[in-house]
């Protein structure tokens, strides 16, 4: 797609870094309605990637297509290079893509350490054979993967870690569900991670410090991130920068300053002036 | 507060009314009219008719007793209620009798016929036997009443010493037979008398039990405790010993049981193997498969079509042995072939689509079509036994056949539990949560689907494999879809998703009651075996959806929505109380 390439060689990214994910046209429609009409989009390796706009923008269903829970009915999903449309979304997350849910979705019977044990499943590959027969390779696998995910708790501090390994995930407080998913998707070993409002509900304390969790993500982890937020705090304390998105179209991108200046994301956020409309 | 809630009252008089009505009117009563179980008065007929009343006169004052409010008081109007209740369920009989014996309604409802009015009214005819028919109910109401005044643990050891004496009445055969192994049999003689225990033992009975369960109280609770122990190296070693313990019990319980239990336990150990298999596919996967019997069709047709000398099509009359690796191959692929076309369905729609995949496996078998290979109607007959050393484990052993079928129940055991604890298990149950999420974290839901569909269909090839061997020939009918649905009644009563569980629900339902063409220990019930199958089902589902001995998550997940209501009470705080724990461990 040429049209494609001009549309990529005018955004703005980090200079010198390589594409993570590049993405042309983009469209989604339900019935009538049409959830992403024709989005664009590029984020580069090592970035923190806001995406913002009014409810109903279409932040979410980007986040479905991408992680292929929905199918697009048009354009091209391009990761590292290679294009994901069309893949199984365990394809996608086997690729390097992985996801919170803006609803919470654990595995709500599990336990907490199940949860994360759980999403390295694509990372691990002892079959049934080997699970009846108890070979040392699945032995040490397992043990393998339950060292793994006490590590990837404890990068929550102490809230998800000793007594709570064992806990029903229903158990946990709201705030400590969204870190639990966030490390749910860790344990996939994600290259890209996509965040979907990961400080809903929670207090300014919990708020101030998943944005540093963040930040520590992409810093020490190296990953990228894009994180879909209402709050705005948390969107300029934590983006590189911003897309924002309303009807279903790219509408405006750049630092969070720029963003926030724009006209028209004022329009898309409060309405047009009375004069003028 | 009213001392008699009178709706209420009428309302458990008219239901035990109701399940007296029910019981006459499907024939319960009048079949096991002369079967004595405490000699020389009580027959299991009026067990049947009678048992409800005691508990709808308890039940007509049992109102729960919220927090922070005030105990009803116990008294005579807990009494009167039960004597109402029990008056108003008489009454109903009384009506009923009246209008059986006025008009003649046989045509439609067979088993009202005059001998049960005679036998309802002890030969008294209609007026004057009216006064048993509500007398006793209102009797027995009130007893129900009147188990309101004394305390509730007395009331509990009541209600077990009086199950005891039943129980062992009920399985006479049983307790003789056993009695008879331990070279005890005089004892058996002295207790039973006409199949039925005698009075004096029964009362004996209850008073040991009474006695028992005064000494044991909290002898469980300190059980548990030291089983459960909180230290790792402990509770590993308990575990240990009692498999041990398990493992030698079920080592000499064939030598006390006579053949004919053993054969009742050998069918047992048949189901629980399929049960063991379906509850992989069910309480783990998630998947609600209702053809399963379709592979145990194919590993016993395998296994029968390989090693019978008058096998219809092959002339090869291979051993046992050499037949099941082939018995298996097939079940994987039947598996394969069923279970990929299918295994995107969800929920109802995968129920429907394996029903129709097990019927048409059963019609393939009685088809003209492949009658020269699997006998059609005919069948194949002559299948050998299993030659194990020098012995042969065949179905006029059920001693062998026993010990066999332990065996493979405890391979299958292991396999449930090794696949449960792996990588796979957290995949299935994961999918079983939430598939959708399951996918996006990096589970391929097909590949793990169709693994779990393979090992069920592997677990029922051998489960056929072993049918084959032990009854010796086979029918297109021998599969019918009953089998299907009563090995998902085992699983399901026993407790989806728990080994233990599926055990359970095997020694009951088809150790006690029966499987589909197998007789259990009540024999007796065999003409309403499917009556009693659906009636526990419907309780089950009601009261107690998780099964007896539920997994811990399935409980969880039936009643998760409680549970975590409650846990935001406990937390209003969210995190600031957790922070002050310590992370230890």
């Amino acid at each position: 797609m040429t049209a494609r390439a001009g549309t990529l060689r005018s955004m703005p990214g980090r200079r010198g870094a390589e594409a993570m994910l590049e993405i042309g046209g983009l469209h989604k429609s339900f019935g009538g309605v049409h959830a992403l009409a024709g989005v664009d989009l590029r984020v580069d390796e090592g970035e923190i990637v806001s995406v913002i706009g009014p409810n109903g923008a279409g932040k979410t269903s980007f986040f479905n297509v991408v992680t292929g829970l929905y199918p697009p009915d048009g354009g091209d999903i391009m990761f590292e290079g290679r294009s994901i449309v069309g893949l199984e979304s365990s394809e996608i997350t086997e690729a390097g893509i992985a996801r919170t849910f803006q609803n919470v979705r654990l595995f709500l019977n599990m336990t907490v350490l199940e949860n994360v044990m759980v999403a390295q499943h694509c990372r691990t590959r002892a079959g049934a054979f080997r699970a009846v027969l108890r070979t040392p390779f699945l032995r040490r696998e397992e043990a393998e993967i339950e060292t793994r995910a006490k590590e990837i708790l404890a990068f929550f501090g102490t809230r998800l870690v000793g007594y709570r390994f064992d806990q029903p995930a229903l158990s946990l407080s709201y705030a400590n569900r969204r870190r639990l998913e966030i490390a749910r998707a860790m344990a996939t070993r994600p290259k890209l991670l996509l965040l979907d409002e990961p400080v809903a509900g929670m207090n300014p304390r919990e708020t101030a410090e998943l944005t540093g969790l963040i930040r520590k993500l992409r810093d020490e982890r190296g990953l990228t991130v894009v994180v879909i937020e209402h709050d705005m705090r948390v969107v300029r304390d934590v983006s590189d920068r911003v897309i924002v998105l309303d009807h279903g179209t790219k509408i405006a991108e750049g630092s969070y300053d720029e963003v926030s200046s724009n006209e028209a994301v004022i329009e898309a956020y409060l309405g047009r002036p009375a004069e003028v409309g | 507060m009213t001392p008699m809630d009178l709706r209420r009252t009428l309302r458990w008089g008219s239901l035990a009314g109701a399940v007296m009505v029910f019981t006459c009117a499907v024939g319960l009563f009048e079949a096991f009219e002369d079967r004595l179980l405490v000699y020389p008065f009580l027959s299991l007929g009026h067990v049947l008719l009678l048992w409800f009343l005691p508990l709808a006169g308890y039940q007509a004052t049992n109102e729960p007793v919220l927090e922070g409010m005030e105990a009803p008081s116990k008294g005579l109007h807990n009494v009167m209620a039960g004597l109402v209740a029990g008056l108003a369920g008489g009454v109903l009989m009384g009506v009923f009798t009246v209008v059986v014996d006025a008009a003649d309604v046989r045509d439609v409802f067979v088993r009202l016929s005059v001998r049960l009015v005679d036998l309802l009214t002890h030969g008294w005819g209609v007026p004057g036997g009216l006064v048993l028919i509500v007398g006793v109910p209102a009797m027995l109401g009130m007893a129900g009443g009147m188990l309101h005044l004394v305390s509730a643990p007395v009331r509990r050891r009541l209600i077990l010493a009086l199950e005891w004496a039943l129980v062992v009445a009920l399985l006479e055969q049983v307790f003789s037979q056993v009695l008879r192994q331990l070279r005890l049999g005089a004892v058996g003689n002295l207790i039973f008398t006409r199949r039925a225990l005698e009075w004096w033992a029964a009362l004996a009975i209850a008073a040991l039990v009474a006695l028992l369960a005064e000494r044991a109280r909290g002898g469980m609770g300190r059980i548990k405790g030291y089983l459960f122990a909180a230290d790792a190296v402990r509770r590993t070693r308990n575990s240990i010993w009692s498999a041990l313990a398990v493992l030698a019990f079920l080592v000499i319980l064939p030598q006390l049981l006579g053949s004919l239990l053993s054969e009742l336990l050998a069918n047992v150990g048949l189901f629980l193997l399929m049960g063991l298999g379906l509850n992989i596919v069910v309480g783990l996967a998630g998947m609600l498969d209702l053809g399963y019997v379709a592979f145990f069709a194919v590993g016993a047709y395998t296994v029968g079509v390989l090693t019978s000398p008058i096998s219809p099509r092959f002339d090869l009359e291979w051993s046992w042995w050499a037949a099941l690796p082939v018995a298996i191959l097939m079940s994987v692929v039947a598996g394969v072939l069923v279970g990929t076309p299918v295994i995107r369905m969800r929920g109802d729609y995968l129920a429907i689509v394996t029903l129709g995949f097990g019927e048409i496996v059963r019609i393939l078998f009685l088809s003209d079509w492949l009658a020269p290979v699997f006998g059609g109607a005919q069948g194949v007959r002559n299948v050998p036994g299993i030659p194990v050393g020098v012995a042969e484990v065949r179905g006029s052993q059920p001693v062998g056949v026993l010990y066999f079928a332990f065996g493979l129940v405890l391979v299958a055991a292991w396999v449930s539990w090794a696949l449960q604890e792996s990588r796979l298990g957290r995949a299935w149950t994961a999918i079983r949560e939430d598939e959708t999420v399951a996918a996006a974290m990096g589970i391929n839901v097909v590949r793990a689907k169709l693994n779990a569909f393979i090992v069920g269909a592997i677990l029922a090839g051998l489960g056929g494999a072993l049918f084959a061997a032990k009854v010796g020939s086979m029918f297109p009918s021998s599969f019918e879809l009953l089998v299907s649905i009563i090995v998902l009644v085992v699983v399901i009563v026993g407790g989806m998703g728990n080994i233990p569980g599926v055990a359970v629900g095997a020694v009951l339902l088809i150790g006690v009651l029966g499987g589909p063409t197998q007789p259990g220990l009540l024999a007796e019930f065999a003409e309403f075996k499917l009556l009693i199958y659906g009636a526990l089902l419907v309780f089950m589902m009601l009261r107690k959806p998780e099964g007896l001995l539920p997994s811990v998550r399935r409980s969880r997940e039936l009643r998760g929505e409680e549970l975590s209501q409650d846990a935001w009470l406990d937390r209003p705080s969210g995190d600031v109380e957790v922070d002050a724990r310590p992370a230890g461990g």
